[in-house]
């Protein structure tokens, strides 16, 4: 009897410091602080741990593998194939005044192809960057061997904490997060009043974000808020992972776009449409580029509907560059409003690996992470300019967020994470080097075969000459 | 320097490695890093595909003859050590330790990176470039760019110039001497971060 009698009291003790200290402040609005507070104890104990691993490694006289954050190679400005190639010739003082091939120029690829072998800007974006400081975590460890019987009974505290502690207290408010979300945007989609519906749909919205966003332990900041999104325009931001919808909704609302699911997804989004207006699409009507353009054009020329939320990139990258940007939301025509989202990995990497984790897996180490933390900031509107084509301003929009963000500009396109590069590509690398070999002047003349020969008698001429 | 080994120990062939060529521990770890992560089913050994997957490489013009460099025909798996030891060519020329007794070439000699490069020409490992090797590297590096008889325009003169006993092919010999100006330390290496 003894035992129920403590597992009740328990429970009932834990339910109510729940309520009390995250599930209240969230649906006033208010934050006590609790968070800010456990991240900076955090941090003191991340850097006392990194401290002794060094000492530990100093001690026994070995190098302590810092993970190298820039690569393998020494980064050097990238030059053009021109300029490369000139760069060849050059050292081995040709006199040749006409472009002519050399036997050395297939040093310059080949040095290029064996770099890329070794280290690329595109391969590592879909994987979790490293990490200077030890943060606790096996899964950003590589100095297993200096760690002494004081760290491992941290990195044991740390575990209990994580998966004894936060994860069963993450997961409840996760749980009441959803059943509240479930709950109260059937009951509000009830009502007859469009203005009333209105009203209660956003502070619904807001609570529930907010509980969630507390279930993961997200320290949000959000910057520049007078930029927010307003009604009539698309919101684009970078994408990380799927969490980045929360993040974004916690601190106003958007509509969202997506594919219709089933199972406990689908029920939720039903839910959600009921209050406010989603667009969800069917999985035949996804390929169908103009349906989707049409309904993203009807819910903007609406203006009582809330911004549509859209991720560009197509795909989840590991926030250190932002990668292309899909060009059919920029051809609707409205007002764009690009949103930049930077975690910070340190107290747990938000990146999803989709190739790696499925999405239980992934929400499992979500909530046994320290703690989920980030900035937002709010970019000023955009607008397509005079002559500038969808492509064009999707790349201004790409740049601006890479910039405020802190994130490398990529052209490549996320979904090389899938898929193979386009011919094309290589046939510009061919094309460029024709250029340097056979001269300005005789592009585009390939098909007059008549005129070659005579142009390049002239070569032989000259540099018979010399 | 020694007592760096010692973080080796998971990696295969690592003690080896670190007198054989010239890597110093931390890069060989990083190395084996790169490695792991190229090969994503987790085999050890590494397939043609899984260096294919590396964009920078696909879009290379002769991204398939690096490929084949590092697979000569008839091996269809790459291990971590001769991984390496291929990679080993890039190393600029000074960063050799000098080891008592060392039997071969080391492979960033001068000499060495230049097999290398003979060997991208010449696929049939016969020792000798022939012009229709030539004339497939050419295409590889210009694609429909050019006609054909611009090809054979350059691919003649290319062999007319290097060309010195005139067997219509180029020997390893010929091929060196005709890049014998160039800086090939400075062309055919990466800086590695120490």
């Amino acid at each position: 009897m003894t035992w129920l009698h403590f597992l009740s009291v328990s429970i009932t003790v834990w339910l109510t410091l729940l309520f009390v200290f995250t599930i209240v402040p969230a649906v006033l609005g208010v934050s006590i602080g609790i968070r800010r507070l456990y991240l900076t104890t955090l941090l003191k104990i991340f850097e006392w741990a990194t401290l002794r691993m060094e000492m530990e490694a100093k001690e026994k006289n070995q190098q302590l593998y810092k993970p190298y954050s820039s690569g393998i190679i020494v980064k050097e400005p990238p030059l053009s194939l021109q300029q490369g190639i000139q760069e060849l010739r050059g050292s081995a003082s040709c006199l040749h005044s006409e472009p002519e091939f050399e036997m050395a120029d297939i040093f310059y690829f080949c040095r290029r192809g064996v770099e890329s072998i070794v280290d690329d800007e595109v391969t590592k974006r879909f994987s979790a960057q490293e990490l200077e400081t030890w943060n606790l975590l096996t899964r950003s460890h590589y100095n297993f061997r200096h760690i002494s019987l004081r760290l491992t009974v941290l990195w044991g505290l740390g575990v209990l904490i994580r998966y004894g502690i936060l994860l069963p207290l993450r997961v409840t408010l996760a749980a009441t997060g959803i059943s509240l979300i479930l709950v109260l945007t059937t009951l509000v989609g009830f009502l007859p009043s469009r203005e009333l519906r209105f009203f209660l749909t956003e502070k619904v919205h807001v609570m529930c974000y907010r509980i969630c966003v507390r279930s993961l332990t997200a320290m949000i900041t959000y910057h520049n808020r007078e930029n927010k999104p307003k009604n009539g325009g698309i919101c684009v931001a970078n994408h990380t992972t799927p969490i980045d919808v929360i993040i974004l909704a916690n601190d106003g609302c958007y509509s969202l776009i997506g594919q219709a699911h089933r199972g406990l997804l689908g029920m939720v989004q039903r839910a959600m449409v009921k209050s406010s207006p989603h667009i969800w699409f069917d999985r035949s009507e996804v390929k169908d580029r103009h349906l989707v353009a049409k309904r993203l054009s009807d819910h903007v020329a609406d203006k009582t509907k809330q911004p549509i939320l859209i991720f560009p990139e197509g795909t989840c990258i590991n926030n250190t560059s932002v990668m292309m940007f899909k060009k059919g939301s920029f051809e609707i025509g409205c007002t764009v409003y690009p949103v930049a989202i930077k975690y910070d990995p340190l107290f747990g990497d938000a990146f999803w690996n989709s190739s790696k984790f499925g999405m239980v897996n992934y929400l499992l180490r979500m909530m046994s992470s320290w703690a989920i933390v980030c900035s937002v900031w709010y970019l000023p509107p955009m607008n397509r300019e005079e002559g500038e084509d969808a492509v064009q301003f999707a790349n201004r929009v790409k740049a601006a967020i890479a910039a405020q963000g802190g994130l490398v500009d990529l052209i490549w396109d996320g979904g090389l994470k899938r898929a193979k590069v386009k011919d094309a590509f290589k046939e510009e690398q061919q094309k460029l080097y024709s250029k340097v070999l056979v001269g300005e002047q005789e592009q585009g003349d390939n098909k007059s075969s008549e005129e070659n020969p005579e142009e390049d008698k002239s070569y032989h001429g000259s540099a018979n000459g010399q | 320097m020694g007592s760096n080994s010692s973080n080796m120990n998971h990696i295969p062939d690592g003690q080896q490695l670190l007198q054989d060529t010239g890597f110093s521990a931390a890069q060989i770890i990083r190395l084996y890093e790169r490695f792991e992560f190229l090969d994503k089913d987790n085999t050890g050994h590494l397939r043609p595909e899984d260096l294919e997957t590396v964009p920078d490489l696909d879009m290379n013009p002769i991204g398939a003859r690096i490929i084949g460099a590092f697979f000569p025909p008839g091996k269809e798996t790459l291990d971590f050590g001769s991984f390496v030891r291929i990679l080993a060519h890039f190393l600029p020329a000074d960063s050799n330790r000098t080891r008592a007794g060392a039997q071969q070439e080391p492979a960033n000699s001068t000499t060495g990176k230049l097999r290398f490069a003979f060997q991208l020409y010449d696929q049939d490992r016969d020792g000798k470039i022939s012009r229709d090797e030539l004339l497939q590297v050419l295409r590889s590096m210009l694609g429909l760019q050019v006609t054909e008889e611009q090809l054979q325009c350059i691919a003649e003169r290319a062999i007319q110039e290097a060309d010195a006993d005139k067997d219509d092919a180029i020997s390893f010999d010929e091929f060196r001497k005709s890049l014998e100006k160039v800086d090939i330390d400075h062309k055919m290496s990466i800086r590695f971060l120490r």
